[in-house]
């Protein structure tokens, strides 16, 4: 890791010590950013337009949640879980996702969103429906830290996770598997060519993604103590979408800074007035679409560009 | 028996509504191959053309219907030319973005003006009620909503098969690079097409007042909808939308009525099995 990044990930441990009242919200960033961390594997990386990325984070919120509620509340484990049957349903969507062209697998995504969120929404008598599953209990992590008010566990725990998670993907980007990622988004053709298996490369990102937004699921499930319907919504897909072109697709760290910028600005603006935010949202999106491709990474580089030619 | 008529009478008229709107994003699709998640703005802009047109001015029902086509028309003409023309040749994340973005201003929009809550319409009484017609009971607003779209179709059929507009706008969807070649102004087609497109939607916003419902949310409740009859139907046709929006129509309204426990389920399973069976839609030409 360079310095700078090494900054950047102190930057959520003084966080810890200088904002003990923001927590709660803190560690809500932390699992989105997770999340926005398995569609940009997907988009940013392996170029599939994903609307229905909340469904495997709904899977794999409903997989710890569920656990929970029949008696095993072992977080550590809950959360693998989460992350396993995300993957399993992941690796199944994947042969759907990657027959189609562009359009058909925009609309696959989408489909499979909602339909995973109306099966939820009529299995009410596992799921608990609209109301969401109530009764999530988790025990304390490794046995020791018990899952506080203040959310100081949970902040922790999500933070380790997301670090984790973001240097196994880091090495994965930067191995020849990431790197065929970026080739089959640019040119799907002439993959083949050089003798790279285009579908089974798809398959694979895919499945690490869904298996990723499943973690992502799964701590929030555990550190909230509650699964709501909205975990599968089309909303938080369409959102991940939006946070992640924000920070700038195609760059890991996009996906965390976009996920921190949206979600203060979201929670700022919508405290004034909700319908607001929503116009401000879609008006920011159509002028980022106009001015600002790349996000706020790739601005940080035409900066830094600027910087070096003085 | 009567009781089956009266569901597939029912999803005929729900999927000629849909139709109607859908036809507009059909040719954005197979014209511009632009994802335009925002079209259900547009039948929204229609639709509370119609009730301010009403509550506010008096203006009849019946009145209000070539209002609601114009006025979105227009709007969709100028989106078109200010915005949508830059990003025809964008990334398709681009154009999703861009029509997202659009789809939640418009639903901010709405919730400013009108609140959000059910826009009422109140048809006047030759348009409601009941009919027998052997021995089943039919919506006269219902039949009223067939045979107008049924008409429409059958103009907009004409228009596209024998009007020199129309050879136009086949040639452009068949092959945009040759038309351009012979000459053809591909980008004027093309916003003209938008323009009709925006104004069917809005016509069929209006109409749909009564069926659908009116209300901010509209955009993204039905977006799913409209979006299916394309892609399911096929790009840059009328017949394969129009046979698309009929078997969803009939579809979900079956689905509703027989399995309501089920819900909205039935139609995104239809969806996604159609996909992948007919990944160029059941009328599409593969490319």
């Amino acid at each position: 890791m360079s310095r700078t990044e090494i900054v950047f990930w102190l930057a959520p441990v003084a966080a810890f010590f200088l904002l003990p009242g923001y927590l709660v919200m803190g560690s809500q960033i932390l699992i989105v950013a997770l999340f926005a961390l398995s569609l940009d594997l997907i988009l940013g990386y392996a170029g599939i337009v994903s609307l229905g990325h909340a469904a495997f984070f709904g899977v794999g919120a409903y997989t710890a949640g569920l656990l929970s509620v029949y008696g095993w509340g072992e977080p550590i484990t809950g959360l693998l879980a989460g992350g396993a049957v995300a993957a399993l349903v992941g690796f199944l969507v994947s042969f759907l996702v990657v027959r189609g062209e562009d359009l058909a697998r925009l609309m696959v995504t989408l489909g499979i969103g909602l339909l995973l969120f109306e099966a939820a929404n009529r299995a009410a008598p596992i799921t608990g429906g609209v109301d969401g599953l109530s009764g999530v209990a988790i025990w304390k992590l490794l046995g020791i830290f018990p899952f506080d008010i203040n959310g100081r566990t949970a902040y922790v725990y999500a933070y380790v996770v997301l670090l984790a998670v973001f240097v196994l993907l880091k090495r994965l980007t930067r191995a020849p598997f990431g790197l065929e990622l970026r080739a089959i988004r640019e040119n799907a053709r002439r993959m083949p060519a050089i003798g790279a298996p285009v579908r089974r490369r798809l398959v694979a990102a895919f499945t690490v993604g869904a298996a990723i937004a499943g973690v992502a699921g799964a701590l929030l499930a555990q550190t909230t103590q509650f699964v709501g319907l909205d975990t599968l919504g089309f909303n938080r897909s369409a959102e991940l979408v939006i946070m992640l072109v924000l920070g700038g697709a195609g760059r890991l760290y996009g996906a965390v800074i976009g996920t921190a910028v949206f979600m203060i600005a979201q929670d700022y603006l919508s405290g004034i007035n909700p319908v607001y935010w929503q116009f401000w949202l879609g008006l920011l999106l159509v002028a980022f679409v106009f001015f600002a491709r790349g996000g706020i990474m790739g601005g940080l580089d035409r900066l830094a560009a600027r910087w070096r030619k003085r | 028996m009567s009781q089956a008529i009266g569901v597939l009478f029912d999803g005929v008229a729900y999927g000629s509504l849909l139709f109607l709107v859908s036809l507009g994003l059909s040719v954005t699709m197979g014209l511009m191959n632009f994802v335009n998640l925002a079209h259900g703005a547009f039948a929204m802009a229609g639709g509370f053309v119609t009730v301010l047109a009403m509550t506010r001015f008096g203006v009849p029902f019946l009145a209000t219907l070539p209002l609601a086509f114009v006025i979105t028309a227009v709007i969709g003409a100028i989106l078109e030319r200010t915005l949508y023309r830059h990003l025809y040749r964008a990334s398709e994340l681009d154009q999703v973005l861009f029509s997202i973005g659009l789809t939640f201003m418009s639903i901010a929009g709405a919730t400013y003006f009108f609140g959000s809550s059910q826009m009422p319409v109140h048809l006047p009484a030759y348009l409601r009620g009941q009919v027998n017609v052997l021995g089943v009971d039919l919506g006269v607003y219902r039949i009223f909503l067939i045979a107008s779209v049924a008409a429409l179709t059958l103009v907009l059929g004409v228009l596209l098969a024998r009007t020199r507009f129309g050879a136009q706008v086949r040639a452009s969807v068949d092959n945009s690079q040759a038309a351009r070649g012979l000459g053809i102004d591909v980008d004027r087609v093309f916003s003209v097409a938008f323009a009709l497109g925006s104004g069917l939607a809005g016509l069929g916003g209006a109409l749909g007042i009564e069926v659908l419902g009116l209300d901010a949310s509209f955009p993204l409740k039905y977006m799913v909808y409209f979006l299916l009859v394309v892609v399911v139907g096929g790009a840059g046709t009328i017949k394969g939308p129009l046979a698309a929006a009929l078997l969803l129509g009939v579809l979900d309204v079956a689905g509703k009525y027989y399995v309501p426990e089920v819900g909205a389920f039935v139609i995104y399973a239809a969806m996604v099995v159609l996909l992948i069976a007919f990944p160029a839609g059941l009328f599409g030409r593969r490319r």
